[in-house]
């Protein structure tokens, strides 16, 4: 008798609904790295999901939790209110770069310096996605964009702000970590940091803080393959991957 | 070991990543379209006996489109 078993184990918490994501976008990656934290943890029942705004916002389709929409870039203030409000509940945002490392930079610093107990999941893809691909501040110097044709100029833009680094060096901040997801190497690690990341707001350690690197194929103007090979070319190097900080690693120390 | 690998075809956009992550190369594109006018990806059913079962096409799916099954021996554990 022969059995056939079924490799492949999609969470239940991914909705069965076709995602409006572009082709290869990694958005579908990172929400199925989180949908498989989650339930991997048996916090499936137990968890608030905050949106952003963003191509991101559309999470609360995707992933069958209850969710609150929160204004642009103020994400990381509506988790700080419903986590001190309900401390027994896992509570995340879910944020793109246009979100989080503009608009959002004065919330996402002071949550993380007061040490909230919340995480957040920052897809990092160097654009606004939604709006046509402007010039976000993880844009790196030379790419091409809507707002910058000519490509990034370092004298009146300034470089590309690494988020991980700056969350990292604040107060209250357990860990934080930077990840791709452009193969499976990557991938594997990125599903380690996730769930890492949302132990520890169990454990109740502080604000926790994972990078996903991921593509914008529609805005890069790239095939979905050239956009990945651009994050192993040109992101990593200037976006190196790796664990910034670690409080449970520096106290076994 | 034989393994099965099947797509949603109404789900798949076309990004072919798939086809990048398979190591053993039998995925390729189609000529048929789908739904939403994506040519879809697809494995020979000659090619699928060559499938190890790795499931790497499903993990770096964006879309959710891929699953894949193994069979076990007749001993219960996978050959």
């Amino acid at each position: 008798m022969t059995q056939e078993i079924r490799v492949t184990n999609y969470p239940q918490v991914l909705t069965d609904r076709p995602t409006h994501y572009c082709p290869g976008c990694h958005h579908g990656t990172a929400h199925r790295l989180v949908a498989e934290a989650l339930t991997d943890l048996g916090l499936v029942d137990n968890t608030i999901l905050v949106g952003s705004i963003g191509c991101s916002v559309f999470i609360y389709n995707y992933l069958s939790l209850d969710a609150i929409e929160s204004p642009h870039g103020r994400a990381p203030a509506v988790a700080t209110g419903i986590k001190r409000a309900r401390p027994d509940k896992i509570v995340f945002t879910y944020q793109g770069d246009g979100d989080l490392a503009s608009i959002g930079m004065a919330e996402i610093m002071h949550c993380a310096n007061r040490g909230e107990n919340v995480t957040t999941i920052f897809v990092n893809n160097t654009v606004y996605g939604m709006t046509g691909g402007q010039m976000a501040p993880t844009t790196l110097v030379g790419q091409k964009t809507t707002t910058c044709p000519g490509g990034r100029c370092k004298e009146r833009a300034g470089m590309a702000i690494r988020m991980t680094e700056i969350i990292a060096s604040l107060g209250g901040v357990a860990y934080a970590e930077r990840v791709a997801v452009n193969n499976i190497k990557n991938i594997k690690k990125a599903q380690k940091a996730v769930r890492k990341a949302f132990d520890y707001q169990v454990q109740g350690l502080g604000f926790s803080f994972v990078e996903v690197l991921a593509t914008c194929p529609t805005n890069w103007r790239m095939t979905p393959q050239a956009a990945n090979t651009r994050i192993e070319t040109e992101m990593i190097p200037y976006f190196p991957l790796g664990v910034y900080k670690d409080v449970k690693a520096q106290e076994d120390k | 070991m034989p393994s099965r690998v099947e797509f949603r075809e109404d789900r798949c956009k076309g990004c072919l990543l798939c086809i990048e992550a398979c190591p053993t190369g039998i995925i390729q594109q189609s000529n048929r379209f789908n739904q939403k006018g994506y040519k879809v990806v697809e494995i020979t059913p000659e090619m699928m006996a060559e499938c190890k079962g790795c499931a790497f096409c499903a993990m770096i799916c964006p879309d959710y489109v891929i699953n894949v099954f193994k069979t076990a021996s007749e001993k219960g554990g996978a050959a």
